[in-house]
């Protein structure tokens, strides 16, 4: 208001102090302090409250001039009448405003005067209504109580209606199969029913609906038993069960029962193939015997035979298929109805305090249990009759399959000991596999032994042949020599061993869900395939080869001797190389990793080196026994007392060195020839005439002069010089020379010994001496120490002078000639045995 | 304590027939026959001396001829038979007869040793055993702790039962068996059995081994290849009646039980040729000696098969009474089967081991060229098995 009307040319100062001087009027002075306080300060603003006009006086005089006071005289009187018109201006609008108030007051007064009276009117009208009021409500309140105690009892009349309707509508529901309704219906009046049961009307109702109820918990669980209708109704159904305070144990046994016979049916199935088939097996799946007839060079003919598989009704695949298609998967959709039934339902009230799911779990693990168990008989039993080792991988992807679906069961039954049972019977399977190979690898080198004997029956003539040719040529007939026959057999077991690697590898491949099992990873590795196939076979073959040692040793060479020297030689090369090789190739192939204590290579060479040097100690000792016994036959059966002059070496004697030197061939083909001493320079047939002529004599001399022990003593000594003990039945090395060495050894130990029994006659000294010097133109060439060759035969025409009667010696020159006689005729022999060949 | 060394004896000649003097039991003496076609043959009469370890001999000339074999009498010490091949007509044929040795040979060797061998005594005869009918004779064997009035001879494949009549001077066959069979059958070895009443004989014949009962002079078993080679020898176990050993070409040494003969009880193999001569020592029988054409005697300790029990014979209540008896029988109980010794001493074919008759733990061995060696069984032995 102040504002519009001060002129609009004042200065903000001038409006201001207006302002403030109306403040101070009214008492309003919040406002603007901080400005007033600042202008307040100088006492030269003209605004200002301080304003002091002396001050201001004095300081316009000091500081303008003349014409500037005049300016400012000016228009100070300039400002100072604007502000006086202002005031009056304010004076007369404020007095308007105060002369109209006074009239509305004025006005105001007059109009209180006449509410007033209409308020005492209106009160005295309220004070009437109210009395009104009063009075009618009081006429009303029994009518009021009588329609609440007649509502009351309608609501009573309608619960009784339905009570005893309750029978009738129950059994519509029954008839309508609207089993929830009626449950539901039920579960509201058995409250009542069971609370007034004492009258007789309700006991009535509370009877009939008993009745009904046990008709449709009759009808319930008929539906429940037939288990045809959908698992939503089944589950309804069982619902309902256990609305109707069915023991829910009871539920349980009766849904696990009627599955199990289902179940059963599965495993009846599963039993009647099982049957089949071990019928069908028992009557096809022999193993085939290898046929007489087969070629001896090439063993596969009979190598496959073990390995064929009996062709059974049906392959353990589709007996597992089957089993998993019907049994597995069904006894899954049990487990998963079962448990949606009783145990993943959410509880509500009373139910869920009496634990089902706990109750329901243990029964439905005891029924899986035991069904399972069942089941795995059966597998076990199958698994059992798949004894064919041909096709692994038909096992493997069986067994994947068993133990897969298992792992289904697994999923929907965390806490189930089945899959751990199917995979201990995986296990228990890859067990009985690797057994089942052990014996087929067992059979198939018996098999193969037998055909290398057949092998070697037949060409028996064609070695002879080859050796009574005195050089060994030729064997190159259409049967197979001993390195061929090594050849093949080692490639065979080899082969055969490497394929039944790679059918056991079979069960660790990446795809099978069992082989991350532990004891795929590491028993069956180590243990199963290393231990017990691998090293057991090795084993097995020296075994067996130690087998042949011993049985034949009594009963006087069964096996064929050149079958004792492939054993040998077979044995030397696993010890060599293809033990480690084969060990090798085994921990490559299973990454064997030795958690438990494993065979080391070299026990395993060991052991195989034990085998061959006993076979090849055998093999000499057959060897030397054959020679021997024609040796001992020679001396025992002839009267040497009464024998005519020598003319010829006796045949005998050309036997035994043709055997010798065909022993030596067949030695010859499969170890190498080995160390002799060295030849002296005069290693020549002429260094034998050294025994018969000089020390011979010598040897005689002590005993024409009967002496005293002193002298024997003496004698011994001499000897003692000449020779070192020999052991005649010693361990021989792996080579041609040691083992010839030893026959003749034991040959020549014979001769000695049968010659000590006898007693000779003048012509039968001289036809030993014959016999002797013939002898060692022909073996020193086999042995390692030609001097043994010597000694021994020196010792045995001693010993024949000794048991002469008539001990005068032959002239060497003619023993010389008769024994020349003799060679060339032998020569004359294996020229015209060589043509005929 | 050490050993003592084995005492060697060497005779001139070759010598095959070694024996102890059975009815000995006192002084420790084995005979010796020699083997020589060309001298006299002799018998040694070797006695040992125990206490000083020497070695006295008597010789005793056995003109008859070379000896195979010999045995003597377990009645009467003085006598002996033997086995000597006889040529006659270029035909050598093997006898045997029953000798006495002269009684005075005893007192003359020992006043001068020297003398004896210069001047030897001669046997005396008493009779022979005629063989002529039935063929050389292989061994004479003397009814076991018998009285000296019954031997057997083995001829060729006659099993021939004298009585030895009027001091041994007459000789009649009371009963005799013939083996029959393909082929020449000749007996190698045979042995009276000690046990049964003396009514058991087992003899070898190629690989085979065969019982008889004396009575009806019938086979009562017979152990077809007994040996993969001929069988050299056998001996009874002397207080085991069914147990019996035997060896043979083929290295071995076998043990049988006569009532299980499909397989032997236990077999060893230690020699590297021909064994041709097995013993059990007649008190202690777990000892067995054997000789062979290796040129080794070796004495084996065969506990598992012996009579007496492993380790101990003491009581159980002495046991409990004494711990530490107990704690050294432990310390001892492993006596395994196992070769004591192997005797090398020899350099030729050893063809005969005998136990001393009189001293349990001493034995002789024999080999071609004449060597006589007297061994002991080693001390730390003997005081375990007589401890």
């Amino acid at each position: 208001m102040s504002s519009a009307t001060t002129p609009p040319d004042s200065d903000p100062n001038g409006r201001r102090r207006i302002h403030s001087m109306l403040k101070l009027y009214y008492g309003l002075n919040e406002e603007g302090k901080a400005a007033d306080q600042a202008e307040s300060l100088d006492p030269c603003d003209i605004n200002g409250p301080h304003f002091d006009p002396e001050v201001y006086l004095n300081k316009l005089r000091k500081e303008c001039s003349l014409g500037e006071l005049m300016d400012h005289e000016s228009c100070m009187v300039k400002q100072i009448r604007s502000l006086d018109s202002d005031m009056q201006t304010l004076v007369y609008e404020n007095y308007n405003k105060f002369i109209s108030a006074t009239d509305t007051i004025r006005k105001m007064k007059n109009d209180f005067k006449k509410m007033e009276d209409e308020m005492d009117c209106l009160s005295a009208n309220m004070a009437s209504i109210t009395e009104f009021s009063a009075r009618i409500s009081g006429t009303l309140q029994d009518q009021h109580a009588q329609i609440t105690k007649l509502s009351g009892v309608h609501t009573l009349l309608r619960k009784l209606q339905f009570l005893f309707e309750l029978p009738a509508r129950l059994n519509k529901c029954l008839e309508l199969q609207a089993y929830a309704q009626a449950v539901s219906a039920h579960r509201r009046a058995r409250c009542v029913l069971q609370q007034y049961s004492h009258m007789p009307s309700f006991r009535g109702i509370q009877d009939d609906c008993h009745v009904i109820m046990e008709q449709l918990a009759q009808q319930l669980r008929q539906k429940f038993r037939d288990g045809g209708s959908s698992a939503k109704d089944l589950s309804e159904c069982v619902e309902l069960l256990l609305q109707l305070d069915e023991p829910a144990e009871e539920l349980c046994d009766k849904f696990l029962s009627h599955a199990q016979s289902r179940l059963e049916a599965d495993l009846q199935g599963l039993e009647a193939e099982l049957k089949d088939s071990a019928v069908t097996d028992t009557g096809g799946g022999s193993v085939q015997k290898t046929s007489p007839g087969s070629n001896p060079v090439s063993p596969s003919s009979s190598v496959i035979n073990p390995f064929l598989s009996p062709t059974a009704g049906t392959d353990i695949l589709e007996f597992i298929d089957r089993g998993c298609n019907e049994f597995v998967s069904s006894l899954c959709l049990v487990i998963a109805s079962y448990q949606e039934l009783f145990i993943n339902r959410p509880q509500e009230g009373e139910l869920a305090s009496k634990n089902i799911p706990e109750m329901a779990n243990g029964k439905l693990h005891v029924f899986v249990d035991t069904l399972a168990a069942r089941y795995f008989s059966l597998v076990e039993r199958r698994i059992q009759e798949e004894k064919g080792v041909s096709d692994n991988s038909l096992l493997v992807r069986a067994l994947d399959r068993f133990h897969r679906r298992l792992q289904a069961i697994s999923k929907l039954l965390p806490g189930s000991a089945v899959p751990s049972h199917g995979t201990e019977i995986v296990v228990q399977a890859a067990r009985q596999r690797i057994k089942q190979y052990l014996s087929a690898l067992q059979t198939f080198y018996h098999d193969s032994l037998t055909d290398v004997r057949q092998a070697l029956a037949a060409p028996r003539l064609a070695v002879g042949g080859a050796s009574a040719s005195g050089g060994g040529a030729s064997s190159k007939d259409a049967t197979p020599s001993l390195p061929e026959l090594l050849a093949s057999l080692s490639n065979f077991i080899l082969n055969q061993l490497k394929s039944v690697l790679a059918s056991v590898h079979l069960f660790t491949a990446k795809d099978i869900t069992f082989s991350n099992k532990p004891y795929f990873k590491g028993e069956f590795c180590s243990q199963g395939v290393r231990e017990g196939l691998v090293v057991s076979f090795i084993k097995f073959i020296c075994q067996s080869s130690r087998q042949y040692c011993e049985s034949a040793g009594d009963r006087g060479g069964s096996t064929p001797p050149a079958l004792l020297l492939l054993l040998s030689r077979l044995c030397l090369d696993y010890e060599t190389s293809t033990i480690s090789y084969i060990l090798t190739l085994t921990d490559e192939q299973f990454l064997v990793q030795h958690h438990t204590p494993v065979t080391p290579v070299t026990a395993l060479c060991a052991e195989a080196r034990e085998a061959a040097q006993k076979l090849l100690n055998h093999y000499v000792k057959v060897q030397g026994l054959i020679i021997s016994q024609m040796l001992r036959k020679s001396v025992e059966t002839r009267d040497w007392v009464n024998t005519i002059e020598p003319r010829n070496v006796r045949a005998v004697m050309k036997r035994v060195v043709e055997d010798t030197t065909s022993i030596d061939v067949q030695v010859g083909l499969l170890y190498e020839e080995g160390v002799r001493k060295a030849h002296s320079s005069d290693s020549s047939k002429r260094t034998f005439s050294v025994y018969s002529s000089s020390r011979q004599q010598i040897r005689y001399a002590p005993s024409y002069t009967p002496s005293a022990p002193m002298d024997t003593n003496l004698l011994s000594n001499i000897h003692k010089l000449f020779s070192e003990r020999i052991d005649i039945f010693s361990p021989v090395e792996f080579n041609k020379v040691s083992v010839l060495t030893g026959i003749i050894k034991i040959s020549l130990k014979t001769f000695l010994e049968c010659v000590r029994l006898r007693t000779f006659g003048r012509y039968g000294l001289q036809q030993i001496q014959v016999d002797c010097h013939y002898l060692q133109m022909y073996l020193w060439r086999f042995v390692s120490d030609e001097n043994l060759v010597h000694f021994l035969l020196d010792e045995i025409v001693c010993s024949a002078a000794h048991r002469c009667l008539d001990p005068s010696p032959m002239e060497q020159s003619v023993i010389e000639v008769i024994c020349e006689r003799a060679v060339r005729a032998d020569w004359s022999d294996a020229v015209k045995a060589n043509s005929v060949f | 304590m050490e050993d003592d060394a084995p005492v060697i004896y060497g005779l001139e000649f070759q010598a095959r027939a070694l024996t102890a003097q059975t009815a000995e039991t006192d002084a420790i003496r084995f005979l010796v026959g020699t083997q020589s076609l060309k001298f006299d043959n002799q018998i040694h009469i070797i006695d040992f001396d125990d206490e000083n370890n020497v070695i006295n001999k008597s010789v005793l000339l056995h003109d008859a001829g070379e000896i195979w074999h010999i045995s003597g009498s377990p009645a009467d010490k003085a006598v002996l038979t033997t086995c000597y091949s006889k040529t006659s007509e270029s035909r050598v044929l093997t006898c045997a007869a029953v000798w006495r040795m002269p009684p005075e040979w005893e007192s003359g060797n020992h006043e001068s040793p020297d003398d004896s061998s210069n001047n030897p005594q001669t046997l005396e005869l008493l009779c022979h055993l005629d063989n002529t009918a039935h063929g050389s004779v292989a061994c004479v064997l003397w009814e076991p702790m018998g009285d000296g009035k019954r031997v057997i001879s083995l001829a060729e494949n006659h099993v021939l039962l004298w009585d030895l009549q009027e001091s041994s001077t007459k000789a009649t066959i009371s009963s005799s068996a013939t083996l029959e069979g393909k082929g020449q059958l000749k007996f190698t070895a045979g042995k009276w059995s000690p046990h049964h009443n003396n009514t058991q004989l087992a003899t070898a014949n190629d690989t085979a081994i065969r019982g008889w009962d004396l009575r009806s002079m019938s086979q009562i078993y017979c152990i077809e290849n007994a040996h993969g080679q001929l069988v050299r020898d056998l001996d009874f176990n002397p207080n085991k009646q069914y147990y019996l050993a035997s060896c043979g070409d083929d290295c071995k040494v076998k043990f049988w039980d006569v009532r299980h003969i499909n397989e032997p009880v236990k077999c060893l193999e230690e020699h590297s040729h021909w064994v041709w001569s097995v013993r059990y020592n007649h008190s202690h029988d777990q000892l067995l000696l054997t000789g062979s054409s290796d040129s080794r005697v070796i004495l084996s300790n065969m506990v598992s098969i012996s009579s007496e029990p492993f380790g101990h014979l003491v009581d159980d209540d002495e046991l409990s009474d004494n711990e530490e008896s107990q704690q050294e029988d432990k310390g001892k109980e492993p006596l395994q089967d196992s070769i004591i010794a192997t005797y090398e001493e020899h350099e030729d074919s050893v063809y005969a081991v005998e136990w001393s008759a009189a001293d349990p733990w001493l034995f002789a061995s024999l080999s071609y060229d004449g060597r006589l060696v007297i061994n002991r069984v080693p001390r730390a032995l003997k005081y375990r098995i007589l401890l």
